[in-house]
């Protein structure tokens, strides 16, 4: 598909692709949790993604030229094309992996949609108010899901470690700036990425802090989600994703 | 503005529910955020808030919602989304949540400043069943989005509570 859309449709599908990209990856937990409870949870934490999803791609579709809708947008762009963080399209992994990974991204999340509530562009207000009711649900679950692994068995405690160690380079991402979320700050319809960090950092250390888990000292963090540079996992999860609609186009539920 | 039509409009949406908790009419979710009736052609305007993002009740209560209407001889029904002010529980009836505590599902409270949500704690939750409030959260999550998984530990049966938001 041609695809040059402008820097204000780019921040959007960046919004909406973080979603769908996380909420298609939980979503494999569907079936496999460790006890039914978290199952349940963990899915309709992947539920709320993709709704969330679904709104922002709408959003993004109708201010394009020519228009496109959400289907469009989810299952026939290519990988360059999406604009998620690397961290969101990586393996599950165990459910420390998973639960650490969500709080990562909840923690930013929550502190970046709390900003888009006062945005500048009306539609995205609205989303973002919707979404940040959810995404403090999402917040709270992951933050007490990591103290208690922390806090938990030896077991539970390494895995835990393990996760922060191996998601920990993947953050950097979250408070990179690039054309379109500049462009978005200038405009007031999203905050700076790089002013969410100080609140970010304060929240995960202290959870680190109380999960009694130590935060890796890196000097080197991953780059290019927001480039359009993946993972070799990326290709995966879009074949995963997309090729229903792709072998059938015009199919219908 | 037809008031005689659009009561019996809000009539026939006290009869559409919720098609996951039965109990509940879209009247008393608070999801039907305004109604008009055109005075010229009769055509009826609609105003739907989600609950959830994700929520796949949505596509089928506004389905419900056209198709009761059609039943009781209305025609072009216009149903919009609006997405703000976001819907939130507070929206919800006094006479919905005595319906849905009397079904077996603990009510929401009246919501607590959800700013907090990042350092929040749990709401107080009373059992629907002996209205202890000595209960405990099992799963913050539940069988629907709207949901989460309680234990009472005076009687201790377990119980939904619907999630404050
Ligand atoms: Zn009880």
């Amino acid at each position: 598909m041609e695809f040059s859309p402008d820097l204000r449709t780019q921040h959007l599908l960046h919004l909406a692709d973080n979603a769908l990209i996380l909420g298609q990856r939980l979503s494999e937990w569907c079936g496999h949790g460790p006890v039914l409870e978290q199952d349940i949870a963990i899915i309709n934490t992947a539920l709320d993604q993709i709704g969330q999803a679904r709104m922002l791609y709408q959003h993004a579709g109708k201010g394009m030229n020519p228009a496109l809708d959400e289907d469009q947008l989810a299952f026939f762009r290519t990988e360059n094309q999406f604009l998620n963080f690397t961290m969101l399209e990586l393996p599950n992994g165990d459910w420390a992996q998973t639960l650490v990974r969500q709080f990562f991204f909840d923690t930013y999340n929550y502190l970046q949609y709390e900003r888009l509530t006062e945005s500048s562009d009306p539609a995205l207000r609205a989303i973002a108010g919707k979404a940040l009711k959810e995404i403090g649900y999402h917040a709270q679950f992951s933050a007490e899901w990591v103290i208690r692994m922390g806090d938990g068995t030896e077991e539970s405690h390494k895995r835990a470690q393990d996760a922060v160690d191996r998601l920990w380079p993947y953050t950097g991402e979250f408070f990179e700036s690039d054309g379109f979320s500049a462009e978005a700050a200038v405009r007031r319809a999203a905050p700076l990425p790089s002013d969410l960090q100080p609140h970010w950092e304060e929240k995960v250390d202290a959870v680190l802090v109380e999960a009694g888990l130590k935060k890796p000292v890196l000097q080197w963090f991953q780059t290019g989600g927001r480039k359009g540079q993946h993972t070799e996992h990326m290709g995966y999860i879009l074949a995963e994703l997309q090729f229903l609609p792709r072998l059938h186009p015009e199919a219908q539920w | 503005m037809n008031s005689g039509l659009t009561e019996r409009v809000l009539a026939v949406l006290e009869t559409v529910s919720d098609p996951e908790i039965p109990v509940l009419s879209v009247i008393d979710l608070g999801i039907i955020r305004s109604v008009s009736v055109s005075e010229a052609d009769h055509s009826i305007h609609i105003d739907l808030s989600p609950t959830y993002s994700g929520c796949p009740a949505m596509d089928t209560i506004e389905a419900d919602i056209r198709s009761a209407l059609t039943s009781a001889g209305f025609g072009s029904i216009h149903v919009r989304t609006v997405l703000e002010p976001a819907w939130t529980t507070d929206w919800m009836s006094e006479s919905g949540k005595r319906k849905l505590e009397a079904y077996g599902i603990a009510p929401p409270e009246k919501r607590s400043g959800d700013k907090r949500a990042l350092f929040g704690k749990a709401p107080e939750v009373r059992c629907p069943l002996c209205k202890s409030t000595r209960t405990t959260r099992l799963s913050a999550f539940g069988s629907t989005p709207c949901k989460a998984l309680y234990r009472c530990d005076e009687c201790l049966e377990p119980f939904d509570a619907f999630k404050c938001i």
